[in-house]
C-alpha cells in the first residue's frame, strides 16, 4: 500500500485530496489528511464580517463534510516532518510515514513578530480581521465607534488575499458614509509597497480608487513596532503615523512546524519549484496553497488553478513520467470596492492585472480593473460555487491556466 | 534590452536601469550605480551587497529584506540607513541582481 499524507484540511488539501481520490486506485492508494481543527472557514467572508455583512454561523461548516469516502481524516497537531526518514510526527507521539507528501497547511497572521503587537491594546484599539474571532471583536469595535483616524496598516508582504487590506478600507469608507459620520473619520492607508499595489496598472487604478474616496496614502512605510502607548506606528526610517483605531494586518507564517522541520523559508513558507509545487529540496514532497513560496498571490483561487495543474502533474509522476503541466502563477480576485459594487483582477507570474472582460472576451459578465454591480454579486455568489463546486473537487468553467484573451494592454506612464 | 556604459562596460541592464546579466557585474559597476543614487560604499555596504550576490547566485532569486536580516545577518534598522527609504530596491540595483518580486 502507498501512502499519501496531506497536511491541512483547508482549501488546498481538501481539494487535493477530492482531486486525487478518484484518480488513486484505493487498493494501492491510502490518502490521509491531518488537521488540528474540526471547523472549516469561508475565510473570504471574513472582510465583511466586521461591517455586519455576515455572522460567524454563515462562514463555518464542519472540515468532515468535504471528505471524499476513503480518506483518512487525523486530528492532531503536527510536531516534525521527517524527509530523511519518510515520517510525519504529531504532537500526542502518533507517527504517519509516508511515500508522498503535501504540506497545506497555510499561512497565518503572526502578530508576536512586531513589537506592540498582542500586548496592550490589542482587539481594544488595535484590531485585525484575518481570523474569525478577530473579525468578530472589530465587528464590535465599529458598532460603537464615535470615529477618529482609522489606520489599515499592512506590516510586510507577503500577505494571504493581498487586496482584502484595501477592500477593508473601501468598505470602511462606505460603512461610515451610511451612518453619517464620514466627516468624522480620518481613514489612511500604511504600506510597505511604493502604492496601493504591486502592480503598475492596478496600483493606478487602486491609487485613484483611494483618492476619490479621500482615503490617504503612505507608501514604502516598513513598521518597526507599534507604540501602545503614544497610539503610533513607527518605521524603520523612523517616520510616525498616529492612530485612535488601528487595523493591522500582521506578517503571515506558515505553519510552526515546517520551521522546525527546516522545511521553510524565513517565514517558514516552503520553497518549491513554482510551476510543478515539487520542494527544490526533497523529492517526494510537495506544497499546495498559501503554504507555498511561490511569486503570486496568496489565494484560494490560486490554490484552485494550482490544485487542477497538480493532480495531472501527480499522476504522471508517481508513474516515473515527466511533469507536463506547467503552472503559470494563474490569480484572480473579487475587489469589493463598497456601495455595492466590485471589481475583478486577473493576472499570472508574467502578465499584471489589466482591463477587459472575463472571463468571456467582450460579454462578461465581469469586468476586469472596473468598479460593477455584477461584479459584487459574483463575489456574493462565490461563497455559494466555493462550497459546493471549489472544494468537493468539482469542475469550474474557467481555464486553470490565464488567458490573454478579452484584456486591453496598456502602456503604463 | 537597453545596454548602458557602466564605469567604462557595456552592460545589458532593463527599463528601470537594473542589471539583467549577473555575470557582467564588478566591484567598479557597483561603485557607480552606487553614485547614481547618490550612495558612497562603505564596508557594512559591502558585506550587503556580497551576500545579495553570494545568496542570489545559490537560491536563484533575491533575498528579502527579512533574509538579508535574518542570515545576512545586517539588521533591517541598518539597512534602512545604508539604503535609504527603498533599502530592497536600492541594494538590489547596486549588486546587479534583479529588483526583489513584487510579492501580490
Amino acid at each position: 500500500m502507498k501512502r499519501l499524507l496531506v497536511l491541512g484540511a483547508g482549501t488546498a488539501g481538501t481539494m487535493v485530496a477530492n482531486k486525487l481520490r478518484p484518480r488513486l486506485d484505493e487498493r494501492e492508494w491510502n490518502i490521509t489528511l491531518v488537521d488540528q481543527n474540526e471547523t472549516h472557514y469561508y475565510q473570504p467572508g471574513f472582510l465583511f464580517l466586521p461591517f455586519g455583512g455576515y455572522k460567524r454561523e454563515e462562514l463555518e461548516k464542519p472540515k468532515r463534510r468535504f471528505m471524499p469516502a476513503g480518506v483518512d481524516l487525523v486530528m492532531g497537531e503536527i510536531d516534525l516532518v521527517e524527509p530523511d526518514n519518510n515520517r510525519v510526527k504529531l504532537i500526542d507521539g502518533t507517527e504517519l510515514p509516508y511515500d508522498y507528501l503535501i504540506i497545506a497547511t497555510g499561512t497565518h497572521p503572526t502578530p508576536e513578530e512586531t513589537p506592540g503587537l498582542g500586548e496592550e491594546g490589542w482587539r481594544e484599539s488595535i484590531h485585525e480581521f484575518y481570523t474569525i474571532d478577530g473579525a468578530e471583536a472589530l465587528a464590535n469595535k465599529l458598532e460603537t465607534w464615535e470615529g477618529g483616524k482609522l489606520v489599515v496598516n499592512v506590516i510586510e508582504m507577503p500577505i494571504k488575499c493581498p487586496v482584502a487590506p484595501l477592500e477593508f478600507i473601501f468598505l470602511a469608507d462606505a460603512f461610515f458614509a451610511e451612518r453619517g459620520m464620514r466627516d468624522s473619520v480620518q481613514l489612511e492607508y500604511v504600506t510597505p509597497l511604493p502604492g496601493a499595489f504591486t502592480k503598475p496598472v492596478a496600483a493606478r487604478y487602486l491609487g485613484n480608487m483611494l483618492d476619490e474616496r479621500k482615503i490617504s496614502l503612505e507608501g514604502d512605510f516598513f513598521l518597526e513596532r507599534v507604540d501602545t502607548d503614544e497610539n503610533k506606528l513607527v518605521s524603520y526610517d523612523e517616520r510616525e503615523v498616529e492612530y485612535d483605531l488601528l487595523v493591522t494586518i500582521p506578517v503571515n507564517m506558515g505553519a510552526e512546524y515546517v520551521g522546525r522541520s527546516g522545511l521553510g523559508d524565513e517565514l517558514r513558507h516552503v520553497p518549491v519549484d513554482k510551476h510543478n509545487f515539487l520542494s527544490t529540496k526533497h523529492d517526494n514532497i510537495f506544497a499546495l496553497g498559501d503554504a507555498a513560496s511561490l511569486p503570486t498571490s496568496k489565494a484560494g483561487s490560486v490554490a484552485h488553478f494550482a490544485v487542477d495543474i497538480f493532480t495531472e502533474n501527480f499522476i504522471d509522476y508517481i508513474h516515473g513520467r515527466p511533469m507536463r503541466e506547467q503552472f503559470d502563477g494563474h490569480a484572480n480576485c473579487f475587489i469589493e470596492s463598497g456601495n455595492g459594487k466590485g471589481m475583478l483582477i486577473d493576472f499570472n507570474y508574467d502578465t499584471e492585472p489589466l482591463p477587459g472582460k472575463y472571463p468571456l472576451p467582450g460579454v462578461g459578465p465581469f469586468s476586469l480593473l472596473q468598479e460593477t454591480e455584477s461584479n459584487h454579486w459574483g463575489k456574493l455568489m462565490f461563497k455559494w460555487v466555493y462550497w459546493n463546486v471549489l472544494l468537493t473537487g468539482k469542475a469550474m468553467p474557467i481555464p486553470a491556466l490565464m488567458s490573454m484573451a478579452g484584456k486591453i494592454r496598456e502602456e503604463v506612464r | 534590452m537597453p545596454v548602458a556604459t557602466i564605469a567604462g562596460a557595456e552592460v545589458q541592464v532593463d527599463d528601470e536601469g537594473f542589471m539583467t546579466e549577473y555575470e557582467e557585474w564588478n566591484e567598479d559597476i557597483a561603485v557607480a550605480l552606487a553614485a547614481n543614487i547618490g550612495i558612497e560604499l562603505g564596508e557594512s555596504h559591502w558585506q550587503v551587497i556580497k551576500f545579495l550576490r553570494e545568496d542570489y547566485k545559490e537560491q536563484g532569486e533575491t533575498p528579502m529584506l527579512r533574509r538579508v536580516s535574518n542570515v545576512g545577518g545586517v539588521p533591517t534598522k541598518q539597512l534602512f540607513q545604508l539604503f535609504p527609504k527603498k533599502p530592497a530596491k536600492k541594494m538590489s540595483y547596486i549588486a546587479g541582481v534583479p529588483k526583489p518580486q513584487g510579492c501580490v
